[in-house]
């Protein structure tokens, strides 16, 4: 393991540790829901890092467009797996707290359809790259999938907000955590950002691995020829 | 109302998802170094 590798690792397990010790022993239990609402300081942290992992993929994904950089496109590509597990994370942790709280572990409604329709594009981003054989025009097409596949982001965190939903509103934005809960969710979110980094540092390096090992199979595939 | 089986498969699904995430692209790498090390000998040869 590379040395920033293991900084983020330790830096992760910590701050994992101190998010957990708040959600499950420092922070209070909310009075409508009771002890299931505390998946909320991990459904919301996730949701958080997909959509910041989804930016990164938008943002490299047109510098690779600029430079034709193949590391520009490793780092897209590394933010966009992490995105993709991140919304994962989102849909599963939010049907097992849909089920106890709504009765059902899913309904078609603006925000739960939107955030199934990101999870599908962005499988799709990793399905279409899979089928293209040509690097270069592997990483123009994951680009250009990560620019346009980014429209539905802003789809799914305004969707509570345009469309009718049973999805609760943000609270973080209109003063609705206060105190200790507060606390929790910021510690949560800066825990699931160092979580996000080591990710980026383990993919980013697989990628590049990679990389180099078929550019030495190549190379020797040409000196015996 | 407490549903706390619920809790405990969301926070358990989260935690072990993420930790054999994390071991299986560790593998992987020792995996890929091993391969960069044979390929490299290979081309000095």
């Amino acid at each position: 393991m590379r040395r920033r590798t293991l900084i983020a690792f330790g830096i992760s397990a910590v701050m994992i540790i101190v998010a957990l010790v708040m959600v499950f022993i420092v922070c209070p239990t909310e009075a409508t829901m009771g002890n299931i609402q505390r998946i909320f300081y991990f459904h919301v942290p996730v949701a958080w890092n997909a959509f910041f992992s989804f930016f990164v993929t938008f943002v490299f994904g047109i510098v690779y467009l600029k430079t034709r950089n193949p590391k520009y496109d490793f780092i897209a590509e590394s933010s966009a797996k992490i995105g993709l597990v991140f919304a994962t994370l989102i849909l599963l942790t939010g049907m097992i707290w849909a089920k106890p709280i709504w009765g059902v572990w899913w309904t078609w409604d603006a925000r739960l359809t939107s955030s199934l329709v990101m999870w599908l594009i962005y499988l799709a981003y990793f399905i279409i790259r899979s089928y293209i054989s040509e690097e270069e025009k592997k990483y123009r097409f994951g680009s250009i999938i990560g620019i346009v596949g980014f429209i539905d982001i802003p789809i799914v965190a305004l969707s509570i907000q345009l469309a009718p939903t049973t999805h609760p509103k943000a609270m973080i934005f209109n003063d609705g955590l206060h105190g200790t809960m507060l606390l929790t969710l910021l510690l949560s979110i800066a825990a699931m950002f160092a979580v996000y980094f080591l990710f980026m540092f383990l993919y980013y390096d697989l990628r590049t691995d990679e990389y180099e090992i078929a550019r030495m199979k190549k190379r020797l595939l040409k000196e015996n020829d | 109302m407490d549903n706390l089986g619920y809790l405990f498969a969301a926070y358990t699904l989260i935690w072990i998802g993420l930790c054999v995430l994390v071991f299986d692209i560790m593998r992987k790498q020792k995996k890929n170094r091993q391969e960069i090390e044979t390929l490299k000998d290979k081309i000095e040869k």
